[in-house]
């Protein structure tokens, strides 16, 4: 999926997350991670986003995640929402989304 | 014979919820894209209970899924997010007829085939909540073999009904109507939510009401109205001994081959077999009352 | 006279008038007013104190305290250099003492806790000593052991009269009970009161008292008492902490302990003042009453006293308004120190007595050793508090806490610091099931036998690590930022400082 519109997914409740992306500056994918629990689980939380992304073919843009302690299950939730959000899909690959 | 005494509701938009809910331990959890989700947050709140769904703690507990109607821009997609993701039940809002029902089945299962689901292991509930839905409750009860049960749902009847919220009068009819229907069919029947958290005391009239109606339980908002309902539907330590003593009758009687079984001189039928049996299972889940 | 007796004659002082040793008798006013300072800087002045020294202060006002911030402004001011700071705990509030750390005011810290920036900036290597982290009883035997030599005291007080009789029930700002304050007023060698009001002579009750004063000084606020309780004693309506709360109190009440003048103490989490609440239906229908409830005091053990189902409350430490008014108001309502509360040196610890006390816990590992004092982080944020003191005494100790804290699991296969060792604490109870000590094989069988959801503390870790993922251990660097004392002095773990 292409992003082609800044677009926004989530809270900053806590157990959640807000995910924005945009189209971004250059032609590379840029993921941007803050997170209440960087020290114990940034690598992991990189992880899931950086696969979430991949399973939706988004290979462009820049994803800013600003997480409160969501657990997997939210933040994949998130980032599909958001990047459906911003690349305006009216259809959704479910098998992309599990 | 799945107990399905508590029905919690939660916002499908809320994170920390999905996140947490299970501990409660209802005896089915009920994911909400309807009325608790606003029209911005339709898309998000769909995509976060499919990804829910996937957590290995929701295999351990009956899941309900609340879709949008399918007249919505939203119920398909509510319901391609709840069957794929594998929920037990799809919960319908708005039911007034069988056919509704009928136009559910048929999308359920062409869902199953698409996805590799196994045929029929989409269960369906409905919510009625309409003066047409109670008048063709019977009808929606039997509609389809998924049915597990159908719930009635106050809110929207009784402005259907050009009436409000009281003492409970004003569900009567409909209240009787949709459980003669569910038992009838030989399914659930679920009552309405109770909004006032606080008013405890009128939550616990209205339980008690519609325990003794039969109903086999209630749609719940908040985790804390579960252990109440709980411990008002856990029968005394005089009902599950002598519950104890039909089962043991019964399993005598059978083993001895005896068509009829009589206990202290009473006869013990099937039904009344059935009812010991419930008794039972209501104390192994939450104990005798407190 | 015999030879001996002139021997000892030539060595006893000779009479040199009545007021050899006490001049102010002399001064009809002087004598009454001699331990007043016109300024808490003369105060200082005449204490004595120089460079080096250390100096104490009570918590009881928690996160409203306007002491402590105060006097070590002023001491910075004076120019006074490398001193110990030794209160009975820090907390949030004191984020201002960074600044006298790195100026050298203070160069040393005994302390039960810390929180806040303070506790960030500690954990991130502020200081060049350690930290001691000790209990609130293990301060009481670290100060009898002369290990922590209190040279001056500031307590704050809401009335003193002019001699230095005190209290915490009367006048504007009630912190309670002085629990901690006892201990610094008898063990300092000099203790100067800060005084919202001088009352006239004599002030009663004295919890404070005169022969233990040197001098008082009026000030303008000693601590705001509506800050005390930040949180602490709401009944909770957030249903999780609820869930928690009643399974702890079915733990109590099936623990065996559950009978005619038990006694406990359920401390001021949200869940065990729900706990409280929970209690009394149990203890109404099985027509019991308990002997006495000990601790940090809040509102909901109030209630049962008032209620005459627990006889006495014993209180070190008012956790708010409506502790430190019973304190004032039920002479059933007990002051103490906390050497009688929770020190193991004392010849007689209320803690000695109890039944069954709830304790909270930042992480709590498959071996039952509880951290209450470092986040899962590397970085301090609690206290030490009486967790270690009343876990070693009780006859059956309760952690209670949520399994997880957002994505922070609290079950962990290692505490990533040791505050009271696992052979301590009996049962664990969490939003996820209630796990008992290997220990305590009675214990389970009872809560089993009562239908209790009871599991191995290995399942419940399992189960956290299955929803938050496995957390990646923290880096530390080799630099000892706390050393974390157990109850009787001893070194039970170090903190190190946090990389990043």
């Amino acid at each position: 999926m292409k992003i082609v519109k800044e677009a926004l997914a989530g809270t900053l409740e806590s157990s959640d997350l807000l995910v924005k992306v945009s189209p971004g500056p250059g032609t590379g994918l840029e993921v941007v991670i803050s997170s209440e629990v960087m020290q114990q689980f940034g690598l992991q939380i990189d992880h899931v986003v950086r696969d979430t992304l991949a399973r939706l073919g988004v290979t462009a843009g820049l994803v800013v995640v600003e997480d409160k302690g969501a657990l997997d299950c939210a933040i994949r939730a998130r980032v599909q929402t958001a990047v459906m959000r911003g690349a305006e899909a009216q259809t959704i690959d479910w098998s992309a989304l599990s | 014979m799945k107990l399905r005494r508590s029905m919690l509701f939660l916002p499908g938009a809320n994170a920390a919820m999905l996140s947490t809910a299970f501990v409660y331990k209802p005896d089915s959890i009920m994911f909400d894209l309807e009325d608790a989700v606003s029209l911005r947050e339709k898309d998000s709140a769909r995509i976060l209970v499919f990804n829910a769904l996937q957590l290995p703690v929701y295999r351990e507990i009956e899941t309900v899924v609340r879709i949008n109607p399918l007249n919505t821009p939203f119920g398909h997609l509510d319901l391609e997010a709840a069957v794929r993701a594998g929920v037990d039940v799809v919960r319908l809002p708005k039911t007034d007829s069988a056919e509704d029902v009928e136009v559910l089945e048929r999308e359920v299962e062409r869902i199953e085939r698409a996805c590799g689901r196994e045929i029929g292991s989409t269960k369906l509930m409905a919510a009625i909540e309409s003066a047409s839905g109670v008048i063709n409750a019977l009808a929606i009860a039997k509609a389809s073999p998924r049915l597990i049960g159908i719930a009635l749902a106050g809110f929207d009847y009784v402005m259907d009904m050009q009436t409000e919220r009281g003492d409970g009068t004003e569900l009567f009819y409909a209240r009787c109507a949709v459980l003669h229907a569910a038992r009838a069919a030989k399914i659930d029947a679920f009552d309405v939510v109770w909004s006032d958290l606080n008013d405890e005391a009128g939550f616990l009239k209205e339980v008690d009401l519609i325990k003794r109606l039969g109903f086999n339980g209630k749609s719940l908002i908040n985790p804390r109205q579960i252990e109440l309902l709980h411990n008002a539907y856990a029968p005394t330590e005089e009902e599950v001994e002598y519950a104890g003593r039909v089962v043991t009758a019964a399993a005598e009687g059978e083993r001895k081959g005896l068509g009829v079984v009589s206990l202290n001189g009473k006869m013990i039928d099937g039904p009344v077999i059935d009812h010991a049996r419930r008794v039972l299972q209501r104390a192994e889940a939450s104990g005798t009352r407190k | 006279m015999t030879d001996l007796a002139f021997d000892l004659l030539d060595r006893l002082p000779r009479f040199d008038g009545f007021a050899k040793q006490t001049p102010y008798l002399k001064d009809p006013e002087l004598k009454r007013s001699r331990k007043i300072c016109p300024s808490l800087e003369d105060a200082i002045r005449r204490s004595g104190l120089k460079d080096g020294m250390t100096i104490s202060f009570h918590h009881a006002f928690r996160e409203g305290d306007k002491t402590i911030n105060t006097v070590v402004d002023l001491l910075a001011r004076m120019g006074f250099k490398d001193l110990t700071l030794a209160p009975s705990s820090l907390l949030s509030c004191n984020a201002p003492l960074i600044e006298h750390i790195r100026n050298g005011v203070i160069s040393r810290i005994y302390t039960s806790g810390m929180r806040g920036k303070l506790a960030e900036a500690i954990s991130h290597g502020l200081m060049a000593h350690p930290v001691n982290i000790h209990s609130h009883g293990g301060r009481v035997k670290l100060i009898q052991d002369g290990e922590l030599k209190i040279d001056v005291a500031f307590l704050g007080v809401s009335t003193a009269d002019c001699f230095g009789n005190a209290n915490g029930i009367s006048g504007r700002s009630r912190c309670g009970s002085l629990g901690y304050a006892k201990v610094d007023a008898r063990h300092a060698g000099t203790v100067i009161l800060l005084a919202e009001e001088i009352v006239p002579f004599p002030n009663a009750p004295a919890s404070l008292s005169q022969d233990e004063v040197d001098y008082v000084v009026k000030v303008e606020q000693i601590g705001d008492p509506s800050k005390i309780s930040v949180g602490a004693a709401r009944i909770t309506t957030n249903p999780r902490e609820l869930l928690i709360a009643r399974l702890s109190a079915e733990v109590m009440v099936h623990s065996g302990y559950f009978e005619q003048g038990f006694s406990m103490q359920t401390g001021s989490g949200a869940s065990a003042t729900a706990t409280t609440r929970f209690l009394e239906g149990y203890m109404r229908k099985k027509g019991i009453t308990a002997s006495f409830a000990l601790g940090g005091i809040t509102g909901g053990i109030v209630d049962l006293h008032k209620k005459g189902l627990i006889e006495r409350v014993i209180d070190t430490q008012s956790f708010d308004g409506d502790a430190a008014e019973s304190l004032r108001t039920s002479p059933n309502h007990i002051e103490i120190s906390t050497n009688e509360y929770a020190n193991a040196g004392s010849k007689g610890a209320y803690v000695d007595q109890m039944d069954l006390v709830i304790l909270s816990a930042l992480e709590i590992d498959v071996d039952f050793n509880v951290n209450v004092i470092t986040g899962s982080d590397g970085v301090m944020r609690g206290a030490s508090g009486g967790h270690s003191d009343v876990a070693a005494a009780a006859n059956l100790s309760i952690v209670v806490a949520p399994l997880i804290r957002s994505r922070i699991p609290t079950v962990v296969r290692r505490c990533t610091t040791v505050v009271t060792p696992g052979e301590c604490i009996g049962v664990l109870v969490t939003d996820h099931g209630i796990a008992v000590n290997p220990r305590r094989p009675e214990i389970a069988q009872r809560l089993k036998a009562a239908g209790l959801p009871v599991m191995t503390i290995e399942e419940l870790q399992q189960r956290a690590e299955s929803l938050t993922g496995e957390p990646r251990p923290i880096e530390f660097l080799d630099k000892v930022v706390g050393i974390v004392r157990y109850r009787d002095g001893s070194v039970i773990d170090i903190v190190r400082q946090v990389k990043g």
